[in-house]
């Protein structure tokens, strides 16, 4: 939209009777046909495409699934059941819809590292961030209520736990949280409001995600460079270019989905939620869905008081920056160069990042005791140290690699290397 | 750039060294975690059996599950409910619908009001659920030392014993879901002696690959020759153990034959369908590159 104008032109009559009054042909030709994408994109950047189908599957099977639900304490495990059992291909729609969670959380991860690696969230595009941000948070409200309806021992559970945080704020936190229950303690009225924002919020977020992509065709796509479009030889037109290659990436992404779904469809599940919600009875380990397992380390990691701030108030700050520190993260970064491409150090405290992200998850599932202490709060550290010190200081510091003068000068210097390597082998072979 | 090569070496030096340091910390806090003061329960894994279902071609062995039946029936079903399981679902157990009726016809069901208002008691219908032993979970603990014996409806979905890393990786490649049928196996045939010095609760049994403790409430309720097979296979409680384990299976998971052979044709089209759309993708960006 911000390169140039629509080149659309209507060629029926229907057509131009219909672009006088609503283009929205125009707009959908100029945003997914016309619309001018970097040539040198990568894999990792089909996941917003990816997002998008999932977010359809979850809405799809979702609203079906709501058609069999009953949002009663009572009856609400029992239903689940039906739906397994007794409804038309019910199994089916059930396994898509749990699993298609944590597919959605898969993809919005490698989505997010990808925004970190090749520095996505930098000018212009720091409200594009922003919102993506938001969206994801919203998941995690969303898939967090979900995992709330089955009415199984984890769901009760989890909700306890996790409402409970809000009883850590001062002044207003006991409100919240009987605002967010309903009452005094996780019964039926929390599952009725559950359910009716697990319902709506996904449309909220469906909302967000307009916007997200309004951004994203204001300000165009980052690309692996980092370097912005300079010239026509930059960019390939959306369809067919992008559309087949997020269509190839989207199959491939949904045959592990669909390997998940009808081979080890209770592998990401916890055995205890198909076990009917016992308020009288606690589960020896109560953990949450994979997704949170990081924040969950983090929450946990806070075991002493810091001044006037004591350990349970600590955690729940800990654990809600860990997400609010997102959303400064292009105020973080000081780095004049984008990509990581050009960065070694910085890639190397990305992949660091990584790989405590992933050990946050591991240590969220170990019992809070002993030497796992420990190691959450040096985890901890460093996943607040990589945000608020190695981003704004080694910006300031690192000699980043010569940048190449444009995205074409670096997909011909990369086709020039691949050629050679390939005139090397074949000398040798 | 050579001094900054240099620079990143001996960072790279340091971090590696303390990713042993953390390696080396985890495990042993994994090993004190066995031998630390609070035992880690099961205090043995279950043992994992060869099941006709499992795998991506897995199928039901319908003599199998009629056997299990038999003894859930004969066995289990004084004290263990299976609430969701309808009487018309045993038709997939390979009864035809004369038996399935004759089968449910030997349970009595309340049904009412009648024009009295009153309830009353009739044989069960195929569209009947199995009726519980108790009349409430109040009953069925006074009875049971004052343990409520589960459900066992969803038993072969709701337990499992921790995997640990890293076979959980591993599982994901064979495809391993068999972890509620080995452990209720293991836990049938596992009931022992308590090792010396063990002190276990009054009217408990120990057993080492019970999930929360070293001891359950249920005494060993298998035993050789208790039920009566009549397709020849061996009557012993092994074998009782692995036929009920496969009826639990059933139970929980009573769609896993259509859901596999589903997953193979989605597998199948997906594969052919992703070929089709790379060579696409190749053509059309091959007049890029």
């Amino acid at each position: 939209m911000s390169h140039g104008h629509s080149t659309y032109t209507p060629k029926t009559g229907l057509g131009r009777w219909m672009d006088a009054r609503l283009p929205l042909p125009r707009l959908i030709y100029d945003s997914f046909v016309a619309y001018p994408v970097p040539r040198n994109l990568n894999y990792a950047y089909t996941f917003g495409g990816i997002l998008s189908l999932m977010l359809g599957v979850q809405l799809l099977t979702g609203i079906v699934l709501a058609m069999h639900y009953a949002a009663n304490t009572e009856i609400a495990f029992a239903s689940i059941e039906r739906i397994m059992r007794d409804v038309n291909s019910g199994w089916l729609l059930r396994y898509l819809h749990s699993n298609g969670a944590s597919f959605f959380f898969v993809a919005v991860y490698v989505h997010i590292f990808r925004g970190l690696y090749y520095g996505s969230y930098k000018a212009p595009r720091e409200l594009l961030w922003i919102l993506g941000c938001i969206i994801y948070l919203l998941m995690m409200a969303t898939a967090f209520m979900g995992y709330v309806l089955p009415w199984g021992q984890m769901s009760f559970w989890g909700a306890t736990v996790i409402t409970g945080f809000f009883t850590a704020i001062p002044l207003v936190g006991d409100w919240i949280q009987q605002l967010l229950l309903g009452g005094f303690a996780v019964e039926n009225p929390t599952l009725n409001r559950f359910f009716s924002l697990h319902y709506l919020l996904p449309f909220m977020i469906a909302g967000v995600v307009v916007l997200h992509i309004w951004a994203l065709h204001v300000t165009g796509q980052t690309n692996p460079t980092g370097i912005e479009v300079k010239q026509k030889t930059d960019t390939v037109a959306f369809t067919p270019y992008a559309t087949i290659k997020d269509g190839f990436a989207m199959v491939v992404f949904l045959f592990v989905f669909a390997y998940f779904v009808f081979y080890i469809p209770n592998y990401l599940g916890h055995a205890d939620n198909y076990i009917e919600a016992n308020p009288l009875q606690t589960p020896a380990h109560i953990v949450p869905e994979w997704y949170f397992l990081p924040f969950y380390a983090i929450l946990r990691a806070i075991t002493f008081n810091i001044g006037p701030i004591d350990s349970k108030l600590g955690g729940v700050l800990a654990m809600f920056g860990s997400i609010a520190v997102l959303f400064v993260v292009p105020w973080l970064d000081t780095s004049k160069v984008r990509s990581a491409v050009y960065r070694p150090w910085y890639r190397l405290f990305f992949w660091l990042f990584v790989a405590d992200a992933i050990f946050l998850g591991w240590l969220g599932s170990r019992p809070a005791e002993g030497i796992y202490v420990a190691l959450a709060q040096v985890a901890t550290f460093y996943y607040f140290a990589f945000f608020l010190i190695v981003m704004p200081v080694l910006g300031l510091i690192e000699t980043p690699r010569r940048l190449p003068n444009s995205i074409t000068e670096a997909v011909l210097e990369k086709n020039k290397r691949g050629m050679r390597a390939t005139a090397q082998t074949a000398g040798e072979g | 750039m050579r001094k900054g090569i240099m620079a990143m070496k001996s960072f790279l030096h340091v971090l590696a060294a303390l990713g042993l340091g953390v390696a080396f910390a985890g495990s042993a806090a994994a090993q004190g975690e066995d031998e630390g003061g609070t035992p880690h329960y099961p205090l043995k894994k279950p043992v994992e059996q060869s099941w006709s279902f499992s795998g991506p071609f897995g199928t039901y062995d319908k003599g199998q599950l009629q056997r299990g039946f038999k003894v859930y029936r004969e066995v289990c079903a004084s004290c263990h409910s299976l609430d969701l399981v309808a009487f018309r679902t045993l038709e997939d157990l390979g009864y035809t619908d004369e038996q399935v009726r004759a089968i449910a016809a030997e349970y009595e069901v309340e049904d009412g009001p009648d024009d009295a208002g009153e309830m009353f008691m009739r044989p069960a219908v195929p569209s009947d659920y199995f009726p519980s032993a108790f009349a409430n979970p109040e009953q069925a603990a006074a009875s049971n030392n004052g343990a409520v014996p589960p459900d066992f409806s969803l038993m072969a979905k709701a337990r499992a014993a921790e995997r640990g890393f890293p076979t959980f990786i591993f599982d994901v490649f064979t495809q391993y879901a068999e972890g509620g049928v080995d452990y209720s196996y293991s836990l049938l045939t596992g009931y022992e002696e308590p090792p010396q010095g063990l002190e276990i609760p009054e009217g408990t049994y120990y057993n080492p690959y019970f999930l929360s403790g070293p001891s359950l409430a249920m005494a060993p309720p298998l035993a050789d020759g208790l039920v009566s097979y009549d397709d020849g296979s061996p009557e012993t409680v092994d074998q009782y153990s692995r036929d009920v384990s496969a009826f639990l299976m059933w139970a929980a998971e009573p769609h896993l034959e259509s859901r596999k052979q589903m997953g193979f044709t989605v597998m199948i089209f997906l594969i052919v369908f992703g070929g089709l759309v790379y060579l696409t993708k190749r053509k059309i960006w091959s007049e890029v590159h």
